[in-house]
Order: structure tokens, then sequence, then C-alpha cells
């Protein structure tokens, strides 16, 4: 069989992942597939699901890819399968199948007491679920949640994000009764504690009662006691959904479940099962991992494959309220024989337990509760001898568990089945850092857990990156920020005698000179530090390919009145410079010879224009849309905000230029998600984002924090700019520094957030300096001839322009006229323009 | 295009004028000539980057590579040797190099040909 009409039943995680897996095997289409979805919506990351209530939006949750060849039917479940005349029928009509493949997963579990039928009582398992979570809560002070587990804490977190006081009800005697065992969960209950959720275990829920107006109002317990409830989510555990397969006469699992074999087909040769509510070999396992290995198997089998399934991973991490729990192997110790070593630390409230084999050698499963740092290496070391002697890796930091003593076969990658012989493979093929690794494996571009270890086998590898800056300085970017800052050098010259060698370059020099600018450190282009400016920031203007420049005035926000804008149209036209308008909502002027820089800033400095920076590793834009003042969608004063921001940060040096905007509302029209820092306004504060960029490796933001207020949000970013512009690489943007740091936006939250280094002071008083100096460096340079000395053609004859400047004209304006060089001689790198065809552009060969 | 051979020093400016570990730029003879001065020494050279053919040369950064004084392109970043004005980073693309000397307080260049 390979080939023919498909019908996948389902648009879960894995029906999703088994049509990308299927398309990528059949490139040329030979299986015709129909997805019928029961929900209205396509794939959506359940996993995640929690962060809704975090503010992440439905769009972020997507998983859906569309394909040529692939159908997909929202909202038409599956209604019968008649296997003789093989046929699927929907409400609609009936699809015919060479080949079928149930996608189904589970239905939540309730459990059979009276009074879950009464309003208010949810279960925890669509996106509609969760909306109907959220709007029932407003208003409402008191909920409760019927199961102890990995979604009964998911849901309680999202109670109490809603601002409900929470109970959990749990009938074993601990929490997370299958990741943990009875000490993990006790570590696991002081955290829940903490939090001001009450937990009840050992106990059932033996009914649900309603209240005066007829909703849900208390729980009644087992032990006798009552619960006031106003809200109620049911998280007792999930079923699979396998009542499609049983009307059709399909043998089932012996605890339900569409009964596969290790190739995932059931007794029927044309029908197979992926994801939850498939019992392979008679089991079903209700996690992603072994989900997306069953849809693997049977995209491969379809195309002819031979591959088996390989056995279910049940490890699993996760972030619980805020606690890593962490669980993998034989968690339980049920092998026999088997020995624990464990480790309690009530004070960090940390525990930790490893399962070995009777001989003590071989790591056979763990528990971790509060700190999971070791995880990534301890899941791929299971069934191998240890990397390192227990104690060393319980250690809190995880620092005993390197990825380095890792046997080839060890998967370091779960989510995507790549073994550290294939990562070894990848560095050897030259990549050296991990991006190219992810690129190249796939490793880490799901979960993210393994980055640190893919770090540590770059490391073993030898392909350890040097930090040194360059053959001057032997410290980083970072290090030298905090020698500067703390020694208060303000030379090139001192920095180099005391802390380098030699005479500097083009690397050193201008991340010195933009560390001192960064410090506040006069103006850039006074004494020494003038001839550690790169050439924009030499001439305060952006070098082009011909050897002029363009300008940029500063448009803050984008708002610029008709009076301004006719200035700039006036100067461009009065110089003949080619005029475009930028990305960030700026007027970009082309052509300008170095010895007119300073006649056309005079013209708009005099009209109240200021630098725009677009020339320096600065705070470039802040981008906006209209805001609530006009559109009628908006909420808040988005402009307002984009302006303030713009004049609060202009002229701010940083590692690397940084982009911001404001949008009014979640629509989002000033794409702020693809800036450094971007602000989209919520109906009742701001939303901010981090670490996004367009540019070569595309990246949105992250969420950072959310509902804030205007002053919040500025202290915020205050922090989030200095910590920044101290503690990055050179020339490395925000998202490759979040990537990079150690606990990545976590730490970043605690640093700036909770103070958890003490920063937080000094890093607002950098910022209030930065704030009260700001001067425009244009206007300094227009009132001082030293700084103009600069701007001549030549210095033995500054009345003749440069001969080499030459333009041609293009849709009615000037653009430099190419490879028309008087020396006659080729341009080395050899480009040339050859038409394509009449009218369009050419194209260089 | 054929080159004027100079044998005579032409005085360009000013040492005065020449910041420390930075160039400027000069017309002598028609000729655009990227001039530096380093803490105990002047260099020069053609202004254009062989590399992109524009005349950037002189607004690039100074500093030294292995002991070598040099100048990068500020187009690209190809870094030159200013004593021999051979490409550091792309082998055999180099630019041509000038005599420079202070005389008196004044800065004068002598055209060479070769390079």
């Amino acid at each position: 069989m390979s080939g023919g009409e498909l019908v996948v039943i389902g648009n879960g995680m894995v029906g999703q992942r088994f049509v990308d897996a299927l398309r990528a095997r059949d490139p040329h289409g030979n299986w015709r597939v129909t997805v019928l979805a029961e929900e209205g919506r396509p794939a959506y990351d359940r996993v995640r699901l929690s962060a809704y209530f975090d503010g992440v939006s439905e769009g972020e949750l997507n998983l859906h890819t569309p394909h040529d060849g692939v159908r997909l039917r929202l909202g038409e479940p599956a209604t019968a399968i008649d296997r003789d005349r093989q046929v699927v029928t929907t409400a609609v009509g009936e699809y015919r199948y060479d080949a079928l493949v149930f996608a189904t997963g589970s239905y939540a579990f309730v459990p059979p007491v009276a009074g879950t039928e009464l309003p208010g009582v949810f279960v925890y398992r669509t996106l509609d679920d969760l909306a109907a979570i959220r709007a029932y809560a407003r208003g409402r002070r008191v909920g409760a949640v019927i199961g102890g587990g990995l979604l009964g804490l998911e849901a309680a977190n999202a109670l109490r994000l809603l601002g409900l006081s929470t109970d959990v009800v749990e009938f074993a005697p601990r929490l997370m009764p299958v990741q943990v065992d009875q000490a993990g969960g006790a570590m696991l209950r002081r955290y829940v504690d903490e939090l001001g959720v009450r937990t009840h275990l050992g106990v059932a829920t033996t009914a649900i009662r309603s209240g005066p107006d007829g909703g849900v109002a208390a729980l009644e317990l087992s032990d006798g006691t009552a619960l006031d409830a106003e809200l109620v989510v049911v998280a007792a555990g999930i079923r699979p959904r396998d009542q499609l397969a049983r009307d059709a006469g399909l043998p089932l699992g012996p605890r339900g479940g569409v009964l596969v074999d290790a190739t995932c087909r059931t007794a029927d040769e044309r029908i197979w099962a992926v994801g939850e509510c498939a019992a392979v070999e008679g089991t079903c396992h209700g996690l992603v991992a072994p989900g997306y290995a069953t849809a693997e198997v049977v995209a491969d089998r379809l195309v002819g494959g031979a591959a088996t399934f390989p056995g279910a991973d049940t490890a699993t991490k996760l972030k619980l309220l805020g606690v890593d729990v962490a669980s993998f192997g034989d968690a339980h110790g049920t092998t026999e024989g088997c020995l624990d070593v464990t480790f309690t630390d009530p004070a960090t409230r940390v525990y930790a337990k490893l399962v070995l084999s009777d001989d003590a050698h071989t790591l056979l499963g763990g528990v971790l509760v509060g700190d999971a740092s070791a995880y990534p290496t301890l899941r791929a070391s299971v069934g191998g001898p240890l990397p390192a002697a227990p104690l060393a890796l319980l250690a809190p930091d995880g620092g005993g568990a390197d990825a380095g003593a890792l046997p080839a076969a060890a998967q370091v990658c779960s989510c995507n089945a790549v073994t550290r012989g294939d990562v070894d493979a990848a560095i050897a093929d030259g990549c050296a850092d991990v991006p190219a690794l992810k690129a190249c494996t796939r490793a880490g571009t799901s979960c993210g857990s393994c980055v640190p270890m893919l770090k540590q086998l770059l490391d073993a590898a030898g392909v350890a990156q040097s930090s040194a800056l360059c053959e001057h300085f032997d410290v980083s970017r970072r290090e030298l920020f905090e020698i500067v800052r703390v020694r208060g050098i303000r030379t090139f010259s001192r920095l180099v005698a005391e802390h380098g060698r030699g005479r500097g370059c083009d690397i050193c020099k201008p991340v010195v000179a933009s560390i001192l600018a960064s410090l506040g450190s006069g103006h850039v282009l006074d004494g020494e530090q003038a001839s550690l400016q790169d050439t924009n920031d030499h001439f305060l203007a952006n070098l082009q390919r011909d050897g002029s420049y363009s300008v940029v005035p500063r448009i803050p926000g984008g708002e610029i009145t008709p009076e301004k804008l006719i200035v700039i149209g006036e100067v461009a036209r009065d110089f003949q410079l080619y005029t475009k308008i930028t990305g960030g909502q700026r007027i970009d002027l082309f052509g300008a010879r170095v010895e007119q820089l300073p006649q056309i800033w005079r013209r708009l400095v005099d009209a109240g224009f200021e630098s725009g920076h677009a020339y320096g590793k600065a705070l470039r834009t802040v981008k906006s849309c209209v805001g609530e003042t006009w559109c009628r969608y908006g909420v808040q004063d988005s402009v307002g905000l984009a302006v303030a921001l713009e004049l609060r940060y202009r002229g701010l040096r940083a590692p690397h230029k940084l982009k911001s905007a404001v949008s009014g509302c979640a629509r989002e029209c000033a794409e702020a998600r693809s800036k450094d820092f971007g602000i989209i306004a919520t109906e009742t504060g701001w939303n901010l984002y981090v670490g996004g960029n367009g540019g070569f490796r595309p990246r949105h933001a992250d969420l950072f924090a959310t509902d804030l207020s205007t002053e919040a949000l500025i202290r915020m970013i205050d922090r989030f700019l200095i910590y920044y512009i101290r503690t990055a690489d050179r020339l490395q943007r925000t998202a490759g520094w979040i990537e990079a740091m150690d606990g990545g936006l976590d730490h970043l939250r605690s640093v700036i957030v909770d103070d958890s280094l003490g920063l937080c002071e000094d890093l607002d008083a950098a910022m209030a300096h930065h704030v009260s100096s700001y001067s425009d460096e244009w206007r300094d340079v227009l009132d001082d001839p030293d700084r103009l000395r600069r701007y001549t053609s030549f210095v033995n004859a500054p009345d003749v322009p440069d001969p080499s400047i030459t333009f041609t004209r293009e849709r009615g304006q000037l653009v430099p006229l190419r490879d028309q060089s008087p020396t006659g001689s080729e341009p080395t790198n050899g480009h040339r323009r050859q038409p394509v065809t009449l009218g369009l552009p050419e194209v260089r060969r | 295009m054929t080159q004027t051979l100079t044998l005579t020093w032409t005085t360009v400016c000013l040492l005065d004028r020449l910041e420390p570990d930075r160039g400027v730029a000069a017309l002598v003879d028609g000729v655009q000539i990227a001039l530096f001065r380093t803490a105990d020494e002047l260099f020069a050279i053609d202004n254009r980057d062989p590399v992109s053919g524009a005349y950037v040369l002189s607004r690039g950064i100074v500093g030294s590579r292995g002991g070598v004084p040099t100048v990068a392109s500020p187009l690209h970043k190809q870094v030159y040797d200013l004593r021999s004005g051979h490409c550091l980073d792309l082998p055999g693309v180099a630019v041509a190099r000038h005599d420079a000397r202070c005389r008196n307080g004044l800065v004068e260049v002598r055209l060479r040909q070769e390079g």
C-alpha cells in the first residue's frame, strides 16, 4: 500500500504531526489526505494549554501547517465507519478510504458523582473549555479542582491566575501520584501550600452541590467535610476515545483504546491508530512524545517502511505552579532489586531521587522536584552507566551531570528523537554553535530542555567558543564593560595598556566606544573616542555602497506634523537626496556627501529635528499603530506611549541596534512582537514582550509581563535595557542574549522583576542618568568647529566634491551610477547588473 | 587609464590636522589618497576600496594585527596592511601604497605607481 485515499479522524497534536510526517515522506502526494476534525479550529498545542491564561493567544498555540493535497474538514466529526464499503460517514457526507487513521485522542474522565452536570462544572481539555472557565470565573471568588495530578495542578494554577481562591482534591495520598513518589509529592505540596492553593489528599469527592442560583456551590468530600466552590474543574484523568472503533467492531485494549500492534495497525489491515486513542500492544500512552512516535511509525508504514513503535518514553519535565518537576524511567523503583539514592534539602526545597540497578551501575529512573537542571542528562542516561557519581549528579546545580559522558546512542532530544551520535556527527560536519545544531538536527527546537546539553556536547567536542573579544582583549564584551564601569577607565589607550595588548582593531574599538557611550562619557566625537568609532558613528550618518551617506531624522512614534514633513521634503529637494520611507516609520534621505551633512543637519535641527541614531548601535525607532485616539478597535494610546518611550531611550547605545513598537490592541498592527521590546495594549494596561527581531533569523518576542501600568512598564523596560547593555556580547541582539542566558526568560524575570541579584536600584539609576544627560548629537556637532572639521571631502581640497560619487536617474530620483569608477579597474567582488527583461529590475549575476 | 607618475613631494596639510589613529582623504595630482597617522608613523594608500570600488578607505578604523599596522575597510571590513597595502583577509588583493612624511610640521605625500 503506497497511495490512494487516506482519511484521518482527528486533528489534535498527534493527528497533525502524523499529517506533517506523511507529507514529508510522500513528497509527490501519492496519498490524498482528508482530515476530519471535531473542533472548529485546527490543531493547537494542548501541552501548553494553560499558557492561554498567561496571556498567550490562540494564534500562538496554533500547530497547524497547511499542506498541498490535504483537506481539513473542521467541525465535521466522523460519526460511523463502514469497513466493508471502506467509508467514513459524517453529518455532511461520506469519505471513501484506502487507509484510515484514528487520531481521536482522549476525553476527560468525569467520575460518577452527583452534580457534575451543574452550571459551573468544567473539564480542562480544549481551548473552548478554557474560554468557558475564564468567562464563568468573572466575579466569582472560590474555585476547586477535582484531581491533583499534572492536569489538576495546571487547572489549579489557572484558577489562581483568574483570581479565585483554590482548593485541590486528590484521591491518592500525594500530588502527581503517577509521576512522583511520596517524598517528591510532599516537597511539591510545600510549594503549592505557599502559593495559597489548599490541598486535600487521600479523600474523594462524593457529591457536587448547587446553590440558590442553580449553579455549583460546594463539594462534599468522603471525610464528611464540605468545601465552598463556585466553579469546579474536573481533572481526574483521561480515557481514550474509542467509541467509533468499538462500533465498527474493531478489537480494543484491556483498558480501552483502539488495539494496535507494534506497527500501530489494527486487526483491519487498512486501519491504523495513533496518539492517545491507540492501545499499542494493549497500552494507551497519555503523553505527547509516545504519541508523536506512533505518528512517525504509521507515516513510515504508509510509504512502505518497516518502522515499529520504539517503546514509550514516559519521561516528563514540567513547570507546575512555578516549580520544576521531572520524572523519568522507572521513577517508582518497580524493578526487582533496584536501589534508591535520594537527596532532600528542606532549606532550598529540592528533592531528588535516582533509581539504580541492583549493582548500582545502571541508571533506571528518577524523580526531581524543585530543581530539574540535571534532567536532560539523566533522562538521556537511563538504561546506561551513570554519567557521574550519584551525589554529584544530584547536587543542586546539576553540576555533575555533564552530557559529555553520554554514550552515542543516548537520546539527547526526546521531542525530535536526536541521539548524542547525531549531534556529534553534526558537530563534525561543522556545526559550531547551538543555533547551527538546532537547524541541522532539530534538537532543542521543541521544548528546548536539551539546549544546555547541546552546549556541553559542543564543549566536549572541543569547539567551545572562546569568549575573547579579539586578539587585543582576552575578555568578553560583558567582562570589558564591568572593567570599564568599575575601574572608571574612560580612554581606550589606558584600557588596552592595562587590560589588553596591541593597538586595537575594527572589532574592539567600536565595542569600547559603545561601552563608553553607554556609560555616558560625553559626546561620541570628543577626544580619543572619535578615533574608535565606526565610520557611521564617526560621521553620524549611514555609509552607503558608493561612499555617500544617508540621513534619518528622528520621528518619534512615526508621528509628524505637516510642517515638519514639508521641511524634510524641501531638504531632500534642495540637496537632491533620494527619499524613501523606512520600515520603522521614518524617512531616509540618501546620497549625501560628507561635506553636505552639516548643511543638511543645520536645516533639520533648525526645524526641530534631532538625530535618529540610524547610524548607531542604539535605539532606532519605536513604531506605533494609530491607537485608541482614532482606531475603533484600539484600547490604549499607543502613539502616546511610543513617543514617550522613543524620547526616553533616544541616544541609548547598546551592543546592537534596538527596535521597539507599541500596538494599541491585540490586532498588533505595529508588529511589536518582531521587536527587541514590544508592547501590546490590553483592556487594563500593557503586555510587554521581549527578545523579538526580524532580520536574518526572525524571532517573535516572548511575553514577559502582563497588564502593566505605564509606570511599571517603563520601570521594567529601563531595567531590561540596562541589564542587556551591561551583559550582552558584542553584536548580540536581545533574542540571542536571552537564549544564551542560563535560565533564559525565567532568570531575566527574576533579575529585573524580583531583583534576585540586588541590581535593580543600580539599573534604575543608570537609566535615570541616561535620560537626564541626553543631548542631541547633531546639534552638539553643529555648535562645535572642532567636531565639524571632519566633514570635508579632501583635507587639501575641501571645495572639491568627491568626483567618484555620481548619480543616474531611476523612477524620478537620483541613485548611484554603478561600476563607473574613474580608475576604470573592476571592483574585485565582480558583481555586474544584468537586464532581465524590459521594464523590470536588473539582477546581479 | 594612465596615472601621472609623480616623483616630487606634495604638501598636503599640517600634521596637527590629522587625528591619531584616524584617516583623512586627500587629492594628490588627481589621485584620491587615504592618509593615516598612528602613534609614531604616517601612512598613505589609495583611497579606493578594491573590493567594492568605493573611495572610502580613509574612513576605516586603524589598528593592528599581530603587530602590523592596519586599516579596515568601512564597507565590508577587509583589513589591509598599511605598510605594504596587502589585504590580510583576501589573498591577492592589495591597494597601492604611497610615501608619506612629516617635514616642519607639514605632511607631505609622494605618489608611487607600483602596487
